[in-house]
């Protein structure tokens, strides 16, 4: 980098738990209820109810902990943090304060596109907490009420903190990119922005390079940023902002005027504004949650959960790259698609016998439908054992691809197998003494092509594939185009 | 006469007269609600009797039994229910303005568990609001007078619940007791009251006050009548964490079981300065009737007790001020008159900028927070905003350590010196009160006094353990004197069979007050 700063990035990750139930009851945490209908006396504080833990939300939040490379702490406790907001029903929301269930983590991150260098990015640790509700402010009314809705009140989020070892706002994206994998590979959350179930804040500030050696600017706290690509400008836009704040002021972290602000990224302005801030920092008053028993985490617990984890997404890049000869980009392509879709495709090159024709029908074929038609994987009529077998007609030269891909069609239009689907294509392989006869007839009967290519043109001999093709469509427009050259040749 | 008769009689007397078909549900019913009809009026312990519900309720139980279906525990009894504990779609209060109206969606466990065993419940019993405080004069709606003297104090927070046992107006009620919320108001209205080990009865729909030390528990005449409502109260809750998955034993079966061979520890603390010279007396009187009983009696030591009170109002404080933080006029109970507040606000702001003083007006409260406050400010009374107070303040960032942590390792120290004691000895013997009932707003305006009041009933508290107050006197001017028996955690057993042996040779508890 050739800017006269570094830029120091940590992540505030909240990732909502895909769990039946709530965290401290059991209502359910379907979303897209409608208001205050995924509700029940505990989770939206009335007076006398109290928390029970819901353990497999915790079993689910240890999975990620454990994928995350954290350190588990075999004792863990609930604490509450008091403040006041309309969408908090209890006055305070049950957390971890001191003591997170787990820390001390990492994740490595990298990019088949080499933009970045791999790299580990700590883990600080991850606790797992309650969400509050949602605050609906109906100003279009014009009586600028308020509504509360606490169906989302109580559902299980996992905050995960992340060491200021980000360098970089493409990093950031790499890391998210990563742990949304992870969280989706582990089925412990849908990491969907859009609905809520994964949102990031952002710490940023800048070492920028003096004669006097490295200064630290003012830590900036970044929210509202709504997707990943938000993220990534916001960041960026940022880290510009503060070498420009820093050049007109020369304020530095833990100076006059260097405290920690708090700025919103806005989205339509592509700006980050700064956010109002109270001037006492806020105190929570945390302490422990006398409602609630401690957690103990045995070994034999985790040692359970580590053999459920299943092969992660770095040990699948891995894989596919070692077992498949797949490259680094191919390789993160798939793994990027989700478990059922790597198991389909290493279903399909083991039927096939080779890895990369089976990713290149994969990533052009599989991925183009299931994209148009909105499906996933599971839902593709064509299995990979099918798929298998037609790509093994097509690995012996029997099927030129562009045929394939008209079998491919049938087949999942019909629910045939490739032989079949062949059959009633009519698709019969072109004997070589059929071909040799079709060729001498196209040859004969083309003397201008002819002179063409003798003349050099060989491009020429395009034009004898295309009548081929016409007379049978089940030639092999390869072996045509060689036969023809061949035969002119010797003319 | 026939009402008198029966509203005299003990819970397991009645019992007896009901399971044998003397009388039926229906009656015993009636008779109750025509004493509180008559006598509740000077008295006060009862925020509200539902009659027809009781009637109908008492009626069902007779139905069954004419029908020969299995009755409950404690069918056909009338139980006075203290107003910290949720009924569902029941006006319950917690005796506070904040929760005037205030209708519970859901039962408390032991609501449940008291409809399961065919009682009968009459009515709701008044206290000190959100049961902060040691008179129930902290009640935003009544004062409850003592039976025994109608200008005195019944003792608090459960006040309506002890008053109510006293006056025979319910022969059982449950109340709750955080620091001797039972047990002070038991002793000083001349019943008997229970606070059991933490985690024995299930806080579910008890309405929070200090969540580690809160308990539920039973007042009776007798420790009998305490044992038969035990039985039904105690057990595990899965709806609980904090609730205990351990058998509730037959308490009612064992209770004629003397205790041979019974170790009973005098703290030596307890008897010092402060301690009312008769009360003293009655104790040690106490003491005597347990010792020609065949009982060895030693003093032992609790030397961090002294810091009991202090420790106790800086922990439940702490988790009251986060417990009551619900109450903000958003989801339920009561909110501020919101227009008025909002024309309020724009008044003032209107003020300030007509002054020229930008700043102060734009310091002002958003409509938000002034609701919050004045919601507050308006629905809470001046003792539960004073320990609102004192807990945020002392879970203050940079007070925490000092205060609450602190607070924290002196409750362990009390727990270890119980501990010890407890393998020295099988009961500690005690005063619950430091005097007998005091006159009613003499101590209003002095809270120190009142807290001190606490003295020697927090550290059962603080230490998760068992404790009972039974009748053992009476003062010169006729007022009623507990004595405090404590045991180690899970031994209400050993509690009530040291009460019923007691019980079985003094006639203290069965005095009663002299009513108009």
């Amino acid at each position: 980098m050739s800017e006269p700063y570094q830029i120091l990035i940590g992540l505030e990750v909240h990732v909502q738990l895909l769990t039946e139930s709530k965290l401290f009851c059991s209502c359910s945490t379907r979303f897209g209820q409608p208001p205050n209908t995924q509700t029940c006396p505990v989770c939206i504080g009335m007076p006398g109810t109290l928390p029970v833990l819901n353990r497999k939300a915790f079993q689910l939040a240890l999975k990620a902990a454990l994928a995350l490379n954290c350190r588990i702490a075999r004792f863990t406790k609930w604490d509450r943090k008091n403040y006041y907001y309309p969408d908090l029903p209890k006055g305070y929301q049950i957390s971890q304060y001191d003591l997170p269930f787990s820390a001390d983590g990492y994740l490595p991150i990298s990019d088949p596109r080499g933009q970045i260098e791999p790299k580990r990015i700590g883990i600080i640790r991850v606790h797992l907490e309650e969400d509050a509700g949602k605050s609906m402010h109906d100003e279009v009314a014009g009586r600028a009420d308020s509504r509360i809705d606490l169906n989302r009140a109580g559902t299980p989020l996992l905050e995960i903190v992340s060491r200021p070892d980000i360098r970089s706002p493409g990093e950031a994206k790499a890391f998210l990119t990563e742990l949304k994998l992870l969280l989706n590979y582990l089925e412990v959350s849908d990491c969907n922005m859009q609905e809520g179930s994964l949102r990031v804040d952002a710490n940023i500030n800048l070492l920028v390079d003096t004669p006097e050696g490295a200064v630290p600017t003012p830590i900036v706290e970044v929210k509202n940023m709504n997707s990943f690509r938000a993220v990534e400008r916001a960041l960026a836009y940022e880290a510009q902002r503060q070498y420009e704040a820093w050049q007109a002021s020369g304020i530095r972290q833990g100076g006059r005027g260097g405290h920690k602000t708090t700025r919103g990224w806005d989205e339509a302005a592509q700006v980050t504004r700064a956010q109002r801030t109270k001037e006492e920092s806020s105190d929570y008053r945390y302490f422990p949650d006398p409602d609630l028993v401690p957690v103990t985490v045995t070994d034999h617990e985790i040692d359970e959960l580590r053999r459920s984890l299943g092969e992660l997404p770095a040990d699948l890049r891995q894989r596919l790259a070692r077992t498949y000869g797949l490259n680094a980009y191919d390789s993160d392509v798939l793994v990027s698609q989700g478990r059922r879709l790597v198991e389909y495709y290493i279903q399909l090159a083991d039927h096939c016998g080779d890895g990369k024709l089976a990713s290149n029908w994969v990533q052009q074929d599989v991925l183009r439908v299931l994209n148009e038609r909105h499906m996933t994987i599971d839902q593709f009529p064509v299995s990979a054992e099918r798929l298998g077998e037609l790509l093994r007609i097509v690995r012996c030269g029997q099927l030129e691809t562009s045929r394939a891909r008209q079998v491919l069609a049938h087949m999942m239009s019909t629910g045939r197998s490739a032989n079949q689907a062949m059959a009633e294509m009519g698709i019969e392989e072109v004997g070589e003494a059929e071909l040799e006869a079709l060729c001498r007839e196209l040859v004969a009967a083309n003397p201008k092509i002819v002179q063409q290519v003798k003349g050099g043109k060989v491009k020429a001999a395009g034009a004898l594939v295309g009548q081929a093709k016409k007379r049978n469509p089940n030639v092999d427009p390869q072996r045509v185009h060689k036969l023809c050259l061949e035969l002119i040749e010797k003319m | 006469m026939f009402e008198d008769d029966l509203t005299s009689l003990t819970a397991t007397q009645l019992k007896a007269r009901l399971d044998a078909g003397a009388v039926t549900a229906v009656e015993v019913a009636e008779a109750f609600l025509a004493r509180i009809a008559r006598c509740d009026g000077s008295i006060g312990a009862f925020l509200r009797v539902d009659r027809e519900a009781a009637l109908e309720r008492a009626s069902e139980v007779d139905r069954k039994r004419r029908t020969g279906e299995p009755l409950g525990r404690l069918a056909g009894l009338p139980v006075a229910v203290k107003d910290v504990l949720c009924i569902r779609d029941e006006v319950t209060t917690c005796a506070s303005r904040m929760l005037e109206g205030f209708r519970p969606p859901y039962d408390a466990t032991v609501v449940r568990a008291l409809r399961a065993a065919d009682a009968v419940l009459v009515g709701k019993t008044n206290m000190d609001e959100f049961a902060m405080g040691g008179s129930t004069e902290n009640s935003a709606f009544q004062l409850t007078r003592n039976p025994w003297n109608l200008e005195r104090i019944p003792g608090g927070s459960s006040g309506g619940a002890a008053a109510c046992v006293a006056a025979q107006m319910a022969p059982l009620s449950v109340g709750s007791d955080t620091g001797g919320s039972i047990r002070q108001p038991a002793a000083l209205c001349g019943v008997t009251g229970m606070k059991p080990t933490y985690g024995r009865v299930s806080r579910h729909g008890l309405v929070a006050f200090a969540s580690s030390l809160d308990q539920v528990g039973p007042l009776g005449r007798t420790a009998e009548d305490v044992a038969l409502l035990l039985e039904v109260l105690a057990g595990h809750d899965p709806r609980d964490s904090t609730s205990v998955n351990r058998p509730v034993p037959a308490y009612t079966e064992t209770i004629s079981q003397p205790l041979e061979g019974l170790r009973i520890g005098l703290v030596r603390e307890h008897f010092a300065e402060g301690l009312d010279e008769q009360v003293a007396r009655a104790v040690r009187e106490a003491v005597e009737v347990f010792r020609r009983w065949g009982a060895s009696v030693r003093e032992v030591s609790l030397p961090h007790s002294r810091y009991a009170v202090a420790t106790y109002y800086i922990i439940a404080p702490c988790e009251a001020s986060s417990n009551l933080a619900r109450y903000d006029g958003v989801h339920y109970g009561y909110r501020t008159d919101v227009r008025a507040m909002a024309k309020g606000l724009a008044s003032q702001r209107k003020g300030l900028l007509a002054a020229g003083d930008v700043a102060a007006a734009e310091s002002l409260d958003s409509a938000l927070v002034r609701m919050y406050r004045q919601t507050r400010a308006e629905g809470f009374g001046a003792e539960v905003k004073r320990r609102i107070m004192l807990g945020t303040y002392a879970l203050s960032a940079g007070y925490y350590d000092a205060y609450y942590l602190k607070a924290l390792r002196v409750r362990r120290l009390i727990r270890a010196d119980f501990d010890q004691a407890f393998g020295r000895v099988d009961l500690i013997a005690g005063p619950v009160t430091p005097s007998p009932a005091y006159k009613i707003g003499e101590r209003i305006d002095d809270p120190l006094s009142m807290y001190l009041f606490d003295l020697y009933t927090v550290s059962t508290n603080l230490a998760g353990i068992t404790g009972i107050s039974i009748p053992c006197g009476f003062s010169d001017e006729g007022l009623p004197i507990g004595l405090h028996l404590q045991a180690p955690p899970f031994e209400e057993e050993r509690l009530l069979r040291a009460a019923h042996m007691y019980q079985q040779v003094t006639d203290w508890h069965r005095h009663s007050p002299a009513m108009a």
